[in-house]
C-alpha cells in the first residue's frame, strides 16, 4: 500500500495525521460552512453587517420555511419531473445499444461505438442553435418533454459506453449456451443480459440523475419561466426576487443542491463505481 | 430476479417458423436494437453538428429569413477583441484546469489510509462534485464577496483586501478555482480507486531496493495509475472547455467582458443580450468544436489502440 500505513509511523506522526484530517476537511469546506452559516441567520444581521460575529438570533427553521412558501418547490417539482423520465429513457436506451455493440459483431460496429463516444465530448453550444431550432419546430420549446428529449439523446452517449463496456465483461459463454438452447435473441437480451446487468442500471441511473438534476445550460436555452425551468434555472430568479437577502439565498441553494447529495451519500458506492469506471484495468 | 430458466422453443416444424427474421436473426437483432438510440442519438447530436457548420455561413436572427454570407462571420471573427479575449480565457482555463490532477492525486494519497472515519472524510472530500455548479458558483461568489466574504474575513487578518470578480485581471482565475474545487474531488476519487488497485507486491520490491517517498510516487505509483490518469484527463479537458455554469453565475462575463469564454460568448451572441446573432454564435461554436476536435480525436486514437490490444 503506498503511502505507508500511518500506523507504521511513529506515534507522533499518527497523532499529527489524525488531527490534521479534520483541519483539512474543514477547510476543503470552508466555502460551504460559510454558506451553511449564512443560512441560519436573521436579515437584521446583514442590514448592521454583522457578518461573521455571533448571530444575533437563530433563524434557521424560518428561513428555510421561507424557501418552501416561495416558488422553490414548483422548481424542484420540474427538476424531479425532468430528472426521473430522463433517467427512465436512457437507461432503456442504452441498456440496448449497449446489447448490441457489447454482444455482437457487425460491420459498423466500432464505428457507431465510437460516435456515440465522440459526440458524448462534443461541446454544447454546437448543438444549440439547431437542438433549439428542432424543439421549437416540435412545438416543445418551454416544456419539460422537449428538454427530455434532448436529455436523453444526449446521456445515451456516454450510458452507451458504459454500458458496452459492462457487457463485454459479461461471461459469453452463457449467451452462447443460450443460443445453442435455441433462445430467441430478444429473450436473450431480457432473461440472460438484463438481469446481470443490475450494478451498472444503479450505478448509471445515479449518475444520468446528477448530471440531469445539475444541469443548467440547456434549461435556460430550451426553457423559461417557473411552470417548466428545473431548480438550477429557477435559483437565478428566486435570487434576483431576494437580492442581497443572503440568508434566503443561501437557503435556497442548499435546498437546490440537496437532491443529488442525498442520492449521493444514499448510492455511494453505486455512484463511485460509475464514476470510476475504468480508472482500474 | 435470478436468470429465468432458458426455455427451449418447443414448435418444432421449423419451415413454418424459419422465416426470413429467424434465418437472418443474429445479423438483424444488432440493427433493431440499436435503432431508437442511434435514432435519437444522431437527430439530436450528430445532425446539429453539420446543422451548425452550415448556419454559422448565414447571418440569420433565428426567426426571419437566413441570409448566405459565405465566410463573412469568420472573417469577424478575426477582428473581434471579444473573441480573442473569450479565446485566451480558454487557454487559462485549460492549463489552470489541469491543476486538479496533481491536487486529487495529492488529496488522494493523503487519505489513502485505514484510520477510523476514513470513509467518511472521503466522502465529505468528494462531495463538492455531486453539487451542481449552479450552486458551486453561487458559493464562491459569495465566499469572494468584498465585505460580506468569508475570504476577505481572513485576508483581513492580514491587512489584505481583494474583490475578487470585480477586478478584470482576477475574476477569470476566481471563477477557475470555484472550477477546481469539484473538479479536484472528481480526479481525487479516480485516484483514490486507482490506488486501491497497487500492485502491493510491487510497492513491497520497490521499498526492500531501497525506493520510498518521491522516487516511488514517481517511478513505481504513477505508472500504475496510467488509466487513472488518463480518464482524469479526459474529463478536465472537456470540464475546462464546457465551463460555462460558474461564469454565467458567478460574472455573468464580467467585469468588462474579462472573464468571457467561447462556450460563454457564443451563448451571448446567438440568445442573450446582443440580440440573436445565430449565424455569429454558431461560428463561434464552430471555433470552439475544432479546438476540442483535437482533443476528441485524441481520446478516440487512446481507446481504439486500447480495443485493439485487449482483443489481442
Amino acid at each position: 500500500m503506498f503511502p505507508t500505513p500511518i500506523q507504521k509511523r511513529s506515534p507522533a506522526a499518527q497523532i499529527a495525521y489524525q488531527s490534521m484530517l479534520p483541519l483539512a476537511l474543514l477547510l476543503w469546506l470552508l466555502p460551504l460552512l460559510a454558506v451553511m452559516a449564512f443560512s441560519a441567520r436573521p436579515d437584521a444581521d446583514f442590514t448592521t453587517g454583522n457578518y461573521w460575529g455571533w448571530p444575533s438570533s437563530f433563524e434557521g427553521v424560518a428561513n428555510y420555511t421561507l424557501v418552501f412558501t416561495s416558488e422553490m418547490p414548483r422548481y424542484l417539482l420540474n427538476s424531479f419531473l425532468i430528472t426521473i423520465p430522463t433517467v427512465i429513457g436512457t437507461i432503456a436506451l442504452s441498456c440496448m445499444t449497449g446489447f448490441a455493440l457489447g454482444i455482437y459483431r457487425f460491420r459498423g460496429n466500432i464505428l457507431i461505438f465510437f460516435m456515440f463516444i465522440a459526440g458524448n465530448f462534443v461541446p454544447f453550444q454546437i448543438l444549440m442553435v439547431p437542438v433549439r431550432d428542432l424543439t421549437i419546430d416540435l412545438n416543445l420549446y418551454d416544456t419539460r418533454a422537449g428538454l427530455i428529449l434532448f436529455h436523453i439523446a444526449f446521456q445515451t452517449g456516454f450510458c452507451t459506453l458504459f454500458m458496452r463496456n459492462f457487457i463485454r465483461q459479461l461471461p459469453f459463454p452463457l449467451i452462447e449456451a443460450a443460443r445453442v438452447e435455441g433462445v430467441a435473441e430478444w429473450r436473450i437480451f431480457v432473461y440472460v443480459v438484463l438481469p446481470l446487468m443490475k450494478p451498472a442500471i444503479a450505478a448509471l441511473s445515479v449518475l444520468v440523475f446528477t448530471f440531469i438534476w445539475n444541469d443548467y445550460f440547456w434549461a435556460i436555452v430550451l426553457t423559461q419561466g417557473p411552470d417548466t425551468q428545473p431548480v438550477t434555472a429557477g435559483i437565478t430568479s428566486f435570487n434576483s426576487q431576494f437580492r442581497a437577502a443572503y440568508h434566503l439565498m443561501s437557503a435556497g441553494s442548499i435546498v437546490a443542491a440537496l437532491p443529488p447529495v442525498a442520492m449521493f451519500f444514499l448510492m455511494q458506492r453505486h455512484f463511485i463505481a460509475g464514476l470510476t469506471l475504468g480508472a482500474v484495468k | 430476479m435470478a436468470v429465468a430458466p432458458v426455455v427451449p422453443d418447443r414448435h418444432p416444424p421449423a419451415f413454418a417458423r424459419r422465416g426470413w427474421y429467424r434465418r437472418n436473426e443474429i445479423a438483424l437483432t444488432p440493427w433493431l436494437f440499436l435503432a431508437p438510440g442511434v435514432l435519437f442519438f444522431t437527430v439530436y447530436v450528430v445532425l446539429p453538428i453539420f446543422q451548425s457548420f452550415g448556419i454559422s455561413l448565414y447571418r440569420w436572427d433565428g426567426l426571419g429569413e437566413a441570409t448566405y454570407i459565405g465566410l463573412a462571420n469568420y472573417r469577424e471573427l478575426t477582428t473581434d477583441r471579444a473573441f480573442e479575449i473569450s479565446l485566451w480565457n480558454n487557454l487559462r482555463w485549460l492549463v489552470l484546469y489541469l491543476l486538479a490532477i496533481p491536487l486529487g492525486l495529492g488529496i488522494a494519497l493523503f487519505l489513502n489510509q485505514t484510520v477510523t472515519g476514513i470513509r467518511l472524510y472521503k466522502s465529505l472530500f468528494f462531495f463538492p462534485f455531486v453539487i451542481s455548479q449552479v450552486v458551486v458558483g453561487l458559493v464562491f461568489s459569495w465566499f469572494y464577496l468584498p465585505n460580506a466574504g468569508l475570504l476577505n474575513l481572513i485576508l483581513g487578518w492580514f491587512g489584505v483586501s481583494l474583490n475578487v470578480l470585480g477586478d478584470p485581471d482576477l475574476a477569470t482565475y476566481g471563477i477557475i478555482v470555484a472550477g477546481l474545487w469539484p473538479q479536484t474531488a472528481y480526479c481525487m476519487i479516480l485516484y483514490l480507486t486507482g490506488l486501491n488497485a497497487v500492485d502491493p507486491e510491487q510497492v513491497e520490491a520497490a521499498r526492500l531496493d531501497g525506493a520510498k517517498g518521491w522516487k516511488m510516487l514517481w517511478y513505481v505509483i504513477v505508472p500504475q495509475l496510467r488509466p487513472a490518469t488518463f480518464i482524469a484527463f479526459v474529463v478536465t479537458i472537456i470540464g475546462a472547455l464546457r465551463s460555462f455554469d460558474l461564469i454565467s453565475i458567478m460574472t455573468n462575463g464580467g467585469p468588462f467582458g474579462s472573464t468571457r469564454v467561447l462556450s460563454f460568448y457564443m451563448y451571448e451572441k446567438a440568445l442573450a443580450e446582443f440580440g440573436f446573432r445565430m449565424g455569429y454564435g454558431a461560428a463561434i461554436a464552430v471555433i470552439l468544436f475544432l479546438i476540442m476536435l483535437c482533443f476528441i480525436a485524441y481520446f478516440l486514437w487512446s481507446i481504439w489502440r486500447e480495443e485493439r490490444g485487449g482483443r489481442g
